[in-house]
């Protein structure tokens, strides 16, 4: 495990007791819906479209939510940045089993560093042992976050697991790498961001939902925990992707060497 | 494939600005239903409903359900789709918490009825049906049954059935010959058959609780001897797991036209040990008291199959290429335009959305009034709102389920050729949506009880609780310019209604032949009067909000309905005062 020198030292905490794990869930347009690009470029319709959990970040719910079934954990914490309708994801966390939520409301877009620099704030004051985030947000498909996190805490990161195992004292993450799988153990605190083949995520109770809205969300704005979450980056123009052209048929071997030549300039 | 995605941005819409969502947090044990407890509901009913019972609706109705040894068999899928409905909890839904229920009210447990309807009718059959055997434990049940076996019903461990229909007996009760005897302990000893009962054998749940009707030894002739029993499967033990064996079999199991993974069953009762529900020869009233909400649940069975319908159709409308548009084309680089540029297929799509949406704003309203009547304080407040759900309740059973079948035929034509064949599963929603006006009381039935009973019910009572708001309604909007357009033809037909009104009434108190010649044309003129109401008022909440595209739609709808569907009440009405002459002047043998 790797320790950089000059950021936060492991919070101290009797794993053997209190395991807390804390799971950012971030709001995103529904997987379901066909995404449309705003007429003026500036980004993507949102008005009127169904919002849901970031499906890797429900993997990481689930995965938190078994291992406090199991015994491994005492307490979950969702935590998401965003709007104040992010309230909603929370709430679909602690139907599925978190225990309370932290609400860090955000307007606008969020970067990851910002969510990192959140997070760590966070962190410092509720003292987890681990983290598990989704790997990315289907989103902006950044990957980022748990990366930065990692490294602002100076703690261990798994990305894409597949598979954890908690002890007390350290975490075992399967990781899906390019050409198989690689295990790594890292020491607690630690940061493990899921993958797809973690788990499948289930569906909440209704009686849990109905509990869910007993549970306890904290609002925070950023300036409560001292960090300017402003956006870094400048989104220029967001286009739909080209449509696909309709296939031809070539008529003979030449034929489709010369287009891929000239007209394709693929050779 | 057909695909399912609930109508959510519309059930939210009802629930939040078409009614008063106050008169419903006014009630006792429902101050906290709002928004932020019934959105995370409504989600997750609409997920389990397309991601667990939609994918397994055209496999079960392929492979129905299959009867070997007097055991049934539901279609692939089925049993683990329930066990995850009932580990999630959804029986409890709207069951009183004292049992273990959720009590949420009927209001939004209607919505997430529609969704299982629109996703799996056949499957949304097991739970309706324990449904209507919890309701009529819960409200007629002794102590010690209610003990024994509500919470296995709300809990979903255990299932039920209402056993009414025999050979020689569906819409005429009276003539039911299944025995009950009584025994030395207090139980009865039951003997009959039984044909027809939904889920009345399968493989679901570990116990089945039949309702059943049947006769006392000393009875009077007619519906007025009839008494109420429950059968279970097994007898349970005394710490309520399933015991002996009781003497109910399944003999056979129907072939049918739709709801194929619907076990529907004949049942024979041997010896059969059961209880009263009840009192003695009151089990026909004791139904009755669940009747509406059955009627509703009924009615919407329809919606829902509209809805599925209607979604897929508009999605093939959009994607198939065929013929030009009458008014120049748009689309010159394809061979041919999308159909849904066609007038008449327009038509065909706004016609279901128009209804849709209509019957959808009306079962709510409703679904209220009844949450009203039965949980409100106040007995007048209660009296009045029940007065309404009477007199609704016939028109949502048939009104809704008549346009489940009309919708669901045009959504199959939409498709045209690839609507008649299997694969698209466009068929499957119209032979699945033909029962729903033959049960729970034949529409020709619902219209009767609505001319018959509830018109003149209480010299009238029932149908001023209609006539007044509306009348009211439109009196108070006159003067609202931009509202005219919906208050003209809502008045106009509000006044054929009326006159029908009178001169059934006339007519029919002299000669009940008459009455029941007028009766489903009556009906129909009713429901299209109502559901001229409903989208005026849902018009004017949409003209609030030009900008937002949902209440762009709706206002376009709303002004389609208007021109092009509730000119049919003038027609209706027509019939109406037409009279019987023409039913009666043909000779039986002429037939
Ligand atoms: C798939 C399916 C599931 C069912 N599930 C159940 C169930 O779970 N439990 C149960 O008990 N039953 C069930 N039924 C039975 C159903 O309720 C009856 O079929 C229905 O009540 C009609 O009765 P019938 O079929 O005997 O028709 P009939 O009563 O013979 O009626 C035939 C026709 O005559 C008309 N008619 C009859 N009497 C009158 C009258 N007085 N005035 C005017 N018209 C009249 C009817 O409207 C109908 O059009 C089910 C039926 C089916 C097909
Ligand atoms: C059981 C069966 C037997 C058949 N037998 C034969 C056969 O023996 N020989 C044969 O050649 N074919 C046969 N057919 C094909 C049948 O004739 C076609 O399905 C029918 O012509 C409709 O064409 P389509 O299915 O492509 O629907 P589409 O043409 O795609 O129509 C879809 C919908 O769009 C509407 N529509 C299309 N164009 C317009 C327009 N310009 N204006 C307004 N509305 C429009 C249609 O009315 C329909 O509602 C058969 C089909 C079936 C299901």
């Amino acid at each position: 495990m790797r320790h950089s020198p000059g950021v936060a030292a492991p919070p101290q905490q009797d794993t053997a007791q209190a395991m807390k794990l804390l799971v950012p869930v971030k709001r995103v347009v529904d997987y379901n819906v066909k995404v449309r690009v705003k007429a003026d470029g500036t980004g993507v319709e949102t008005a009127n479209v169904k919002m849901s959990m970031n499906p890797f970040d429900e993997i990481a719910v689930e995965e938190a939510v078994r291992l406090k079934e199991k015994g491994a954990a005492t307490e979950i914490i969702a935590v998401s940045i965003g709007p104040a309708a992010a309230a909603e994801q929370i709430r679909t966390a602690l139907a599925m089993g978190a225990d309370r939520g932290i609400l860090v409301e955000v307007e606008g877009a969020v970067e990851p560093l910002a969510v990192a620099k959140l997070l760590k704030a966070i962190i410092m004051k509720e003292e987890p042992g681990l983290i598990i985030l989704g790997k990315q947000a289907i989103d902006d498909d950044m990957n980022a976050t748990g990366q930065m996190l990692a490294a602002l805490m100076g703690w261990g990161q798994g990305t894409f697991a597949s598979k954890v195992e908690l002890a007390a004292d350290s975490v075992t993450v399967t990781r899906e790498v390019d050409g198989g799988l690689e295990t790594v153990k890292l020491t607690l605190p630690a940061i493990v961001t899921a993958d797809l083949r973690l788990n499948e995520p289930r569906y909440a109770s209704l009686p849990n939902i109905m509990k869910a809205r007993k549970k306890p969300i904290e609002n925070l704005k950023p300036a409560d925990l001292g960090v300017d979450a402003s956006p870094r980056l400048t989104t220029l123009k967001v286009e739909e992707p080209p449509k696909r052209q309709a296939g031809r048929k070539v008529g003979s071997v030449a034929e489709l060497v010369d287009k891929l030549r000239n007209e394709a300039k693929v050779i | 494939m057909a695909s399912y995605t609930a109508p959510l941005r519309d059930m939210r819409f009802l629930l939040n600005e078409f009614v008063d969502p106050e008169r419903l947090r006014a009630l006792p044990g429902c101050a906290e239903i709002g928004p932020d407890l019934v959105d995370p509901i409504l989600d997750q009913a609409a997920t389990l409903c397309s991601e667990v019972l939609f994918p397994i609706n055209r496999s079960g109705d392929e492979e129905g359900c299959t009867l070997a040894n007097g055991t049934v068999s539901t279609p692939a899928g089925f049993k683990e789709a329930w066990a995850q409905f009932r580990d999630g909890g959804w029986p409890s839904l709207a069951c009183d918490p004292e049992y273990g229920g959720q009590g949420i009210p009927k209001s939004v447990g209607l919505l997430i009825e529609e969704m299982i309807c629109s996703a799996n009718m056949s499957f949304g059959m097991y739970p309706g049906l324990s449904h209507g055997a919890y309701s009529a434990l819960l409200k007629h049940g002794t102590d010690e049954l209610r003990a024994t076996y509500l919470e296995k019903l709300v809990s979903g461990e255990w299932m039920g059935t209402m056993c009414l229909t025999e050979p020689q007996c569906g819409t005429d009760l009276g003539l039911i010959r299944t025995r009950a005897i009584p025994a030395e302990d207090g139980s009865f000893r039951i003997t009959g058959n039984k044909i027809f009962i939904s889920a009345g054998e399968h493989d679901l749940s570990e116990n089945i609780l039949h309702l059943v009707l049947a006769k006392l030894p000393d009875a009077p002739p007619g519906t007025r001897g009839i008494s109420l029993f429950l059968v279970p499967k097994f007898l349970p033990t005394p710490d309520g797991r399933p015991g002996a064996r009781n003497g109910v079999t399944c003999t056979g199991l129907e072939h049918k036209m739709g709801i194929k993974a619907s076990a529907t069953c004949a049942l024979a009762f041997e010896d059969a040990q059961g209880w009263l529900v009840g009192r003695p020869h009151k089990g026909l009233s004791a139904m009755f008291t669940m009747m509406n909400e059955a009627r509703l649940s009924v009615g919407v069975q329809g919606l829902g199959l509209a809805e599925v319908s209607y979604q897929n159709a508009v999605a093939y409308a959009r994607e198939r290429l065929q013929g030009r548009a009458l008014n120049g084309s748009a689309n010159t680089d394809k061979p041919a335009d999308p159909i849904l540029v066609h007038p008449d297929v327009r038509r065909m799509l706004l016609t279901m959305r128009a209804e849709i949406e209509g019957c959808r704003a009306l079962a709510m309203w409703v679904s209220l009034e009844q949450d009203i009547a039965t949980l409100h304080p106040d007995a007048a407040t209660r009296e009045a709102a029940d007065d309404l759900v009477q007199l609704m309740t016939p028109i949502i059973k048939a009104y809704l389920t008549d346009v489940g079948w009309e919708a669901t035929a045009m959504g199959m034509q939409v498709l045209g050729g690839h609507g008649y064949i299997r694969d698209w599963g466009m068929e499957q929603f119209v032979r699945d949506a033909r029962i729903a006006q033959i049960y729970e009381g034949t529409n020709g039935i619902q219209a009767l009880d609505l001319v018959g009973r509830k018109m003149g019910a209480h010299t009238g009572r029932y149908l001023r609780r209609f006539f007044h708001p509306v009348l009211a309604y439109i009196e108070a909007k006159s003067e609202n310019e931009p509202l005219g357009e919906f208050i003209l033809p809502l008045s106009k037909a509000f006044g054929r209604l009326q006159q029908a009104t009178a001169e059934l009434a006339r007519r029919g108190f002299s000669d009940p032949f008459e009455a029941g010649a007028g009766a489903s044309d009556y009906l129909k003129l009713f429901g299209l009067t109502a559901l001229a109401y409903v989208w005026t008022r849902m018009a004017e909440i949409a003209l609030q909000k030009p900008d937002d595209d949902f209440y762009r739609a709706k206002l376009a709808t709303a002004r389609f309905f208007m021109a092009r569907i509730l000119p049919r009440s003038t027609g209706h009405a027509a019939a109406v005062m037409a009279g019987g002459a023409t039913l009666r002047a043909m000779e039986d043998a002429m037939f």
